[in-house]
């Protein structure tokens, strides 16, 4: 029977906004991991315990969620109750439990069908688990490929996993890109409410206000910082935002200083405009014109911390720029104060040894070259040419389906001396270009050959790479994928045959890459075979 | 690629290259081949810096009798570090043998320079000037030998000195192209001075980058670029400004702080050697300690009389004395309540009657001060700035009779309630200061982004160039779009004209301007205003308003401030959230330090907008004496002065946006003003060349449409290299075809 793993929000009631985590069902029983680790709602309950099972009719006129309840016993009505993402979740879950209802009571102890579920099984960390879940929402296309096999028990869920690797760490990586930023708007937005009967004036002020403001000017942050040590009572730091001689007490401006000293040394040096003040002699006091018209005086005399609107207004977008350090939940303003002491911990990487930065010269280097006089560099992106979409998609789907078999192509290397990688990546590239020809002819029943294509590809893929067999994890495999393919060589038989007289040619033109593909690997493993037959007994057993 | 050139083989970095830059090359050519100076406009975004090097490099690696001598001056840093990496790019094309034996670096000062850890500690340029006199001076090196223990040395400097000693500096600095990073990395690695050892090798490097001022402030020039030899090739780039460099170098101004400044004299013993010296007129040794070197006379070189200094000033206790009298005197200037405008004949004249300083004596003042300094070991010299701003002054008005005036305020106009008194001494004639250049050199490169008119620069330089010639942009497809915008979306017209520009509705379309622009336009906006304070209160006023929180709604915004820290810091933030796709908007002053030499290019810069006309303040006193002086010396009428001085202003900020033909940006003119054709036929040729009929009247709403057009247009792809007959790059191909057709003609 498998198993069978999906998103899911457990909720004890009805009107409980639930908590999202993993839902787990196997053969004779279900968990549910939340995404919290903190969180008290971990569930593993047998399936045995369960009597029956609900769901809510879900459909376009009322915005409900799809719901599912497991209730333990008919009569009572308690339960588990189930948020899915969508209705399809739903209904695949609901299938599963039913089938389990099925099969479990009657047979209490039954051994494991066969062994390679239950040791292929890995521990699988909740980030990970909630990453496959994604990919799986995400792509329709793959989540067919995954109920076909997976849960046809065709391949197992980390076999299907080990070919998007790749995929996997892309969704790891974009996740990690992503920081929450600040608003751009200015904090001037924040008015003060006066309730009109008291002298009293309130400024309703949220913990990412409070953030933002410590971000924005460091010496309220550290004025709340020390008011938090002497006195530690969170309301007090409030008032610290707000308070005027404190602020000025820790001067703000000698703080932002000694900042703007550290970052300077990092700037670009084609913008560095403070090295000129070294430079130019004109810059001398009193020599050159000061009062000619164009440049105005400006008053150093006036040197009293003044800041002006300008210089918030810079300030401001900086520490936008730098967004939120930290994902921490910030609810109060102690958290808030210590998450940004924090992360202003962070030693300044290499203050000194700026003058050797590679990277800095490589930019530099980068931005001096005049674009279109040279050669565009070897880029890992297609160029952005779209002049026909359909066209331009196509080649793109083809190029994917190339660097899948570039990819593989080192583990074959590695694992096998036999030079079917070869043949197979030969056989890829010719396949999905007589694709992409296929898809400009207008042929209607293509469509339905086509959806058997992905299904070829993903099995045979599976299917070369797990020779050489050395293993009987591995031969079970090539056993269970042989048996879908034969099934599919069949069906693809039978889409040739049923087909109308005036297309038939075309759809066996169509249908032809991808049984001959077939036939390539069921060649293979009867050379295989027979191989092995002939040499008797292998060290390894096969 | 490797092409040929009238009969020079040139070697350029790029695989194809833009006609413009072929002609540009030929023409730079015809004038190395004249042996004379050039004046040559070439729009930003066609790669003038590297069409420069590639040709003079090639022209001497072509003819080994004259060695590759580039002396290539800009107006920044930053300008300086873009020329070195392009020179990297291009040395990095040429043929091994060539460029293994050629060296390029950069120079600046020693703030910029020093890796000493505690000496490069100081903030400001003069304390690290400072703090390395202290370490490197001769006497203290002297008095090192006797007790080492007590006097701390810069070890970077003593193993400079031991190689210069031993004459093995170049094995420190193997040819190639040095940055001021790598300069300071290498005095790091090796232990040794980069300042210095940069200031010795410029007599031997085959390239070097420098400041305009190190080779047209006599002050700076004659004490590092004293060697140039007249072969060199020296080259002004982003040159439009030169006019008012030159005569920044020769002005100077004294203000109530300057006269604070009080001497302690007392060594007596040294005081008498120093006598003795200055008998044998012996003042300027002409070969003292590299480490000694300060600051030079402010005059031009052969201003300077050779002769002995004046006995009356000869002795130290003499010569304060008339320091002391000249200050009490300048006092005494300094307490008018009118103000007064001098020339230096009478200025001088006034000087002799009431403190009886005559003219030679105002002249020798700086060399008398500089050898007074020298003698008493001073190597606080920023203690001494002030009375040595007073000794520029005396010896400049002693030196000059005509290009000068000498003008005291009380208050600056601006601000008539704060009494802030000056007198300030303001060269009018640029030809003065650029005039030993053209004369030392054979060949002076002055090029530009805009030179228009190109026959006003002869004339307010006083050169003959045997080129002058403003090239155009061939372009692929129409990527600048400039406009003129005169009315809001209210139709009503909008300006920066003094009694317009204060008035809220024009602020109210400005700022909607930039909100509509801000909401179509993507990634980096940069705004120029025409004034500090025209920003600042713009700025609030739109605050207030509400206007720039629904700009923020749409985009960073980041300001110019006088602080160049700060300002540096927000635009490298400003690039940064350009290139992460945020957005911003940079608000800036045209004539200020961001429109000089910062490049908005591709996604940091795909709108300018230009509030106003950046005209000069025009009832500053220096400014219409020099009005004056122009008018009656070059017969340059005020009106047209001032117009072209404006416009070359805003095509230099609008200029700023375009990097390569790949690249594409627009360029708003918003002021009524700019619609009239006597203003507008002062832009740049390349500029109003795509300034088409219909975008010459635009509201605020036309505009926008006009700008989402243009947006999505330049989002088409195209075809890089020009179609048909109307090449826009050429390969190497191309041009051998074209040599071999100019052959058969």
């Amino acid at each position: 029977m498998g198993s069978m793993t999906i998103g899911a929000k457990y909720k004890t009631t009805l009107k409980d906004p639930g908590t999202t985590g993993v839902l787990r069902m196997n053969e004779d029983k279900f968990t549910f991991t939340p995404h919290d680790p903190r969180s008290a709602m971990k569930l593993n309950v047998d399936f045995r315990s369960i009597k029956g099972h609900k769901f809510n009719k879900v459909d376009g006129s009322k915005p409900a969620p799809p719901l599912l309840n497991l209730s333990k016993d008919s009569d009572k009505g308690g339960g588990y109750m189930f948020e899915f993402d969508n209705v399809t979740n739903r209904d695949l879950s609901r299938d599963f439990v039913g089938k389990q209802q099925g099969t479990i009571p009657p047979k209490p102890n039954v051994p494991p069908e066969n062994s390679v579920t239950s040791t292929g099984e890995e521990q699988l960390s909740a980030a990970e688990m909630q990453r496959r879940m994604k990919l799986l929402q995400e792509d329709s296309e793959l989540q067919k490929l995954h109920m076909k096999f997976v849960l046809g028990n065709i391949l197992q869920e980390s076999e299907f996993w080990a070919t998007r690797k790749n995929l996997l760490e892309d969704e790891a990586n974009k996740g990690s890109k992503q920081r929450p930023g600040f608003k751009s708007a200015m904090l001037a937005d924040v008015r003060p409410s006066a309730d009109g009967r008291t002298n009293k004036v309130t400024f309703s002020l949220t913990t990412e206000i409070i953030h933002q403001i410590f971000a924005e000017k460091p010496a309220v942050h550290r004025a709340a910082e020390y008011l938090l040590r002497t006195k530690n009572t969170v309301a007090a730091t409030a008032e610290a935002a707000e308070d005027e001689e404190l602020a000025i007490f820790l001067k703000n401006d000698d703080i932002l200083a000694k900042e703007a000293r550290l970052k300077i040394k990092r700037v670009d040096p084609t913008l560095d405009m403070e090295a000129d003040a070294g430079d130019d002699y004109i810059h001398l006091p009193d020599h050159g014109i000061i009062r000619d018209g164009s440049k105005e005086t400006i008053d150093n005399d006036g040197e009293l911390a003044r800041r002006t609107l300008s210089q918030d207004l810079n300030r401001h977008a900086a520490v936008v720029l730098e967004g939120r350090s930290s994902d921490v939940e910030l609810t109060d303003t102690k958290t808030v104060a210590e998450a940004i002491a924090r992360s202003k911990k962070e030693p300044p990487s290499s203050s000194i040894s700026d003058d050797t930065n590679h990277e800095r010269l490589v930019k530099v280097a980068r931005m001096t070259e005049i674009e279109d006089l040279q050669a565009p560099r070897s880029l890992p992106y297609a160029p952005l040419c779209i002049k026909d979409p359909r066209e331009y998609f196509d080649s793109q789907q083809a190029n994917a389906l190339r660097s899948l078999g570039g990819n593989n192509d080192g583990r074959h290397a590695r694992n096998c001396r036999l030079s079917t990688d070869d043949a197979f990546d030969h056989l890829l590239g010719q396949i999905s270009s007589i694709k992409v020809n296929g898809l400009n002819y207008p042929v209607i029943q293509s469509d339905v050959a086509l959806k058997h294509w992905a299904a070829i590809q993903e099995l045979l893929q599976h299917f070369w790479s797990s020779y050489p067999i050395t293993t009987s994890v591995l031969y079970n495999k090539v056993q269970r994928i042989k048996d879908a393919m034969t099934q599919i060589y069949q069906k693809l038989q039978d889409i040739k045959e049923s087909a109308q007289p005036d297309v038939r040619h075309e759809i066996s033109q169509l249908v032809k890459p991808m049984t001959q593909a077939l036939d390539a690997a069921f060649n293979h493993d009867l050379e295989q075979q027979q191989k092995s037959s002939k040499s008797g007994n292998k060290p390894n057993g096969f | 690629m490797k092409f040929d050139l009238e009969g020079l083989t040139v070697h350029f970095p790029y695989a194809a290259i833009y006609p413009e830059q072929h002609a540009y090359m030929g023409e730079l050519k015809r004038a190395l081949d004249a042996r004379g100076h050039a004046l040559l406009e070439m729009p930003t975004g066609t790669g003038k810096t590297s069409a420069l090097i590639s040709l003079i490099t090639s022209y001497s690696l072509a003819s080994p009798s004259r060695p590759l001598r580039l002396i290539y001056c800009t107006r920044t840093v930053h300008e300086m570090e873009k020329t070195l990496a392009e020179l990297r790019l291009l040395f990095a094309h040429l043929p091994a043998a060539a460029s293994r034996s050629l060296l390029a670096l950069g120079l600046s000062s020693r703030k910029n320079l020093c890796v000493h850890p505690q000496a490069s500690a100081a903030a400001a340029r003069d304390s690290v000037d400072t703090a390395c006199r202290r370490l490197t001076a001769s006497w203290v090196r002297d008095r090192a030998a006797s007790d080492p223990d007590s006097t701390p040395l810069c070890d970077f400097f003593e193993s400079f000195d031991r190689a210069a000693a031993a004459g093995d500096l170049a094995s420190y600095m193997p040819p190639g192209v040095y940055t001021l990073a790598d300069l300071r990395a290498l005095g790091r690695d090796r232990g040794i001075c980069p300042y210095f050892l940069a200031r010795q090798m410029v007599k031997y490097a085959n390239v070097v980058v420098y400041s305009y001022q190190y080779l047209i402030d006599p002050k700076v020039a004659s004490i590092v670029s004293r060697e140039m030899q007249k072969e060199c090739v020296v080259v002004f780039d982003e040159a439009h400004n030169i006019d008012n460099v030159c005569i920044e170098a020769l002005s100077v101004s004294i203000r109530k702080q300057t006269l604070e400044g009080r001497f302690k004299a007392t060594d007596a013993n040294r005081l008498r050697a120093e006598y003795n010296r200055l008998v044998d007129g012996l003042a300027q040794r002409g070969n003292l300690p590299i480490s000694d070197a300060w600051l030079a006379n402010p005059a031009l070189p052969e201003d300077i009389l050779k002769e002995a200094v004046p006995g009356n000033i000869r002795r130290a206790e003499h010569f304060l004395a008339v320091l002391r009298r000249l200050v009490r005197f300048l006092d005494g200037r300094l307490e008018t309540e009118n103000v007064e405008n001098e020339m230096p004949v009478a200025f001088v004249a006034s000087i002799h009657s009431q403190a009886g300083i005559d003219q030679k004596m105002l002249r020798f003042c700086y060399d008398r001060l500089h050898s007074l300094m020298l003698t008493l070991e001073i190597t606080d010299t920023d203690e001494f700035m002030h009375i040595q701003t007073i000794c520029d002054f005396a010896t400049l008005i002693g030196t000059y009779t005509r290009g000068f005036s000498i003008i005291i305020e009380p208050y600056d106009e601006r601000m008539p309630d704060i009494r802030d008194p000056v007198i300030q001494l303001s060269c009018h004639d640029a030809s003065l200061a650029i005039q030993p250049v053209f004369e030392r050199f054979q060949t002076v490169v002055i090029t530009s982004g805009t030179l228009s008119p190109i026959d006003l620069y002869p004339r307010l330089l006083n050169f003959n160039p045997v080129i002058s010639r403003s090239f155009t942009m061939s372009l692929t497809r129409d990527c600048i779009c400039p406009m003129v915008l005169t009315r809001g979306s209210d139709q009503l017209p909008v300006s920066t004209k003094f009694d317009m520009r204060s008035d809220p509705g024009v602020v109210r379309n400005y700022g909607r301007l930039l909100l509509e622009m801000a909401s179509a336009v993507p990634d980096g906006i940069v705004c120029f205003f025409v004034s500090y304070s025209y920003m600042d209160g713009i700025v609030n006023s739109w605050n207030e308003m509400g206007i720039l929180q629904d700009i923020m709604q749409h985009k960073l915004v980041f300001i110019e401030t006088p602080d160049v820290v700060e300002t540096t810091l927000a635009l490298d933030n400003y690039r940064k959230a350009c290139d992460c796709g945020r957005g911003a908007i940079f608000f800036s002053v045209a004539r200020g330090k961001v429109a000089e030499g910062i490049d908005f290019d591709r996604h940091y810069g795909r709108l300018v907008i230009m509030f106003g006309v950046p005209f000069q303040y025009t009832l500053s006193r220096i400014l219409l004496a020099r009005l004056e002086y122009l008018r009656e010396t070059f017969q340059i009428k005020e009106g047209d002065f001032l117009t072209f001085d404006a416009l070359r202003q805003a095509a230099q900020c609008v200029g700023r946006v375009i990097r390569s033909k790949a690249d594409y940006g627009m360029m708003i003119f918003a002021d009524k003003r700019y619609s009239r054709h006597d203003k507008r036929s002062k832009l740049p040729g390349w500029i109003l060349s795509h300034l088409h009929d219909a975008h010459l009247n635009l509201s605020t709403d036309m505009a926008l449409h006009i700008a989402r057009e243009f947006l999505r247009r330049m989002a088409q792809p195209y075809d890089k290299t020009g179609s048909g007959g109307n090449k826009t790059l050429l390969t190497e191909e191309d041009l051998q075809n074209m040599a071999q057709d100019a052959m058969e003609m």
